[in-house]
């Protein structure tokens, strides 16, 4: 009995102490979540901008301030415009190519797939998004002034190449999961009954890999919405409407980053930077929330 | 008469059928092959380029020695290089025995149930959460609200929230991938699940672990944007190694001084258009390329040679 007193109090001692380090992490992204939302809610309350104005206006000038109210222009659809255009450009340009990619390295070849393929794509992902940037900055930027003759060759169209570059392997390395996951059975099936390699490939196996692919792209284009510096480096940082998809434009993102340093805290035009920041998350949260209704979805449909 | 001629032309059109199908197989498969190779193409160019640009800054005498002189267009960068791996060093530090914890928690203790569902999905909101909401946040608790300022510590701490998820993900996954029989082995034994879990198991998990400690820290290596309202965009002018006076602003050593990652270097003076400040930001992100394809390389090796070393034994 005495030799079990110990060991009783060694497992609570673990399961304390383990205990702590999740409930560190979960209270941690609580309180991230409490204070952004509080910080960008009291936009709306404290300093009384219109949320609707907000949302649909499209003059931004936080330098801008309106002698009246003491309130700066804050109509961020712009932002939201171009935030949205950037990621949707980028996973429309991606998507074909990071889907095709990973067929060839599952189906078509999958010894190469495994040996080649894959470790070439992961070396992508570990090229950090300023060096992206820089390569967006000198190269792709470059490019769209010499084939496009615009003044400065920044816009949303660079912003959304140099995107679909940085979120190609995160799609490309989940969907092959998702391809390898397809039972092997089912391939068999199909081939047994005559139909050719593609055939197979188009009919069985994405159909059937397609909740995890969506889920791929999802989670590739929550990469390109919270992606900062690589596009700031491409974009042009203009606050306005964009005009074109050549016209200098700026993000949620990357608004943040040229204004957060500058205005004081506690300052109206803080408090609305906070409110694009709960934005931000917000749409994180919401492509959370996809991934999971369609995981539960694909569950279901698998019984 | 009328039943043979349509016998031929069902057999004509099945004919036809399988000759298309064979046709759209074969064009697929080119398109495929020609997919992926456009893959390649951009990794193996990326890098390439990169390269080309950077390597001979790099070699030049000087640029991994020397600080950085008028505002970071000029001299060399030692002090970013140093900060950057001073910071990934912290970052570590605080991250890995947090996660470690957290994913045995999540494993080990409570496999299923209300605790582990907020859990990880509380880890899986941090995982996607744009890393300037978690540098905003870094700033607004640690660096104002703590009063930390633009600090080494700032910055390792917002690195420790961009870096946890990832860390947690891939220590639970080594966990997972120990076989059951050796968990129940150690409980039938009698040991507790605490000396199950420190003694067989995390052992048994060690490459696993190792190789995934390894990879993040070439992610948290190059991240930036959490670490521009956090740690600062400059590192001090002069830096003196062999002080150890931690409260000096001047000390290597100090947590509380700011400190500029070679990332933020890179952002900060992409935009200088003397062709010395060029040399400087394609040395740089030559550098850190490199470093970070060392990391890939030395998780690998780290996780083989630490596997080779437990069957052995």
């Amino acid at each position: 009995m005495a030799k079990h007193m110990p060991k009783r109090n060694l497992e609570r001692v673990g399961q304390g102490v383990t205990g702590a380090c999740v409930a560190l992490v979960t209270l941690l992204v609580l309180a991230l979540i409490v204070m952004v939302a509080q910080k960008g809610i009291s936009t709306f309350v404290k300093d009384g901008v219109d949320a609707v104005g907000f949302f649909t206006g499209t003059d931004w000038s936080l330098a801008n301030v309106d002698e009246a109210t003491g309130l700066p222009q804050t109509g961020a659809l712009p932002l939201i415009i171009t935030s949205f255009a950037v990621t949707l450009l980028s996973t429309a340009i991606a998507l074909p190519i990071a889907i095709g990619s990973a067929i060839f390295a599952v189906e078509i070849a999958p010894a190469f797939g495994k040996r080649v393929f894959q470790p070439m794509v992961e070396l992508l992902v570990g090229i950090p998004s300023v060096v992206f940037g820089l390569i967006g900055f000198h190269v792709v930027v470059a490019a769209c002034k010499a084939v496009f003759g615009t003044q400065t060759g920044m816009g949303i169209l660079p912003g959304a190449i140099v995107l679909s570059v940085m979120i190609l392997p995160t799609v490309t390395t989940l969907s092959m999961d998702a391809l390898r996951a397809v039972p092997d059975g089912y391939r068999q099936g199909s081939l047994a009954l005559g139909y050719t390699r593609w055939q197979t490939i188009w009919h069985v196996v994405l159909k059937s890999a397609l909740p995890s692919l969506m889920t791929a792209v999802i989670l590739g284009m929550t990469r390109a919405f919270g992606e900062t510096l690589a596009v700031r480096m491409v974009i042009g940082g203009a606050e306005v409407m964009p005009a074109s998809l050549l016209s200098p434009a700026s993000t949620i993102t990357t608004t943040l980053t040229t204004s957060m340093a500058i205005y004081a805290d506690g300052s109206v035009q803080k408090d609305v930077l906070w409110s694009l920041g709960l934005l931000l998350m917000g749409m994180s949260l919401i492509f959370i929330l996809i991934i999971h209704l369609i995981g539960k979805k694909g569950a279901n449909a698998r019984g | 008469m009328a039943d043979i001629s349509q016998a031929a032309s069902a057999q004509m059109g099945d004919m036809r059928i399988i000759r298309r199908s064979r046709r759209a197989d074969r064009f697929a498969t080119v398109a495929l092959a020609a997919i992926a190779g456009l893959v390649m193409l951009i990794v193996v160019s990326m890098v390439a380029y990169i390269l080309y640009e950077g390597l001979s800054t790099l070699f030049t005498p000087g640029f991994l020695t020397q600080p950085s002189r008028s505002n970071g267009a000029a001299g060399g960068v030692a002090y970013q290089l140093f900060d950057s791996f001073y910071l990934l060093l912290i970052t570590l530090i605080i991250s890995v025995p947090v996660s470690l914890g957290a994913a045995v928690f999540l494993t080990e203790y409570a496999p299923d149930g209300p605790i582990t569902s907020i859990a990880s999905t509380a880890i899986e909101t941090l995982s996607s959460l744009p890393s300037i909401v978690v540098g905003m946040f870094g700033f607004l608790v640690f660096s104002v609200n703590f009063g930390w300022k633009y600090s080494i510590i700032s910055g390792a701490v917002a690195l420790t929230m961009f870096n946890i998820p990832i860390l947690v993900r891939v220590i639970q996954q080594a966990l997972d991938d120990v076989p059951q029989h050796q968990r129940d082995a150690c409980l039938a034994m009698g040991l507790t699940r605490w000396e199950a879990t420190v003694h067989v198991l995390i052992p048994a998990a060690m490459p696993a672990i190792v190789t995934g400690v390894v990879l993040s820290a070439g992610r948290v290596f190059g991240e930036a944007a959490a670490l521009l309202f956090t740690s600062g965009m400059s590192s001090p002018v002069r830096l003196n190694f062999l002080s150890l006076n931690f409260s000096s602003p001047t000390c290597a050593w100090n947590i509380f001084r700011p400190g500029e990652s070679l990332a933020v270097h890179i952002y900060k003076i992409y935009g200088e258009g003397s062709p010395e400040a060029q040399h400087i930001v394609w040395g740089t992100a030559a550098l850190l390329m490199i470093c970070v394809l060392l990391f890939n390389v030395a998780s690998r090796l780290a996780g083989k040679a630490l596997a080779k070393r437990m069957t052995a034994e």
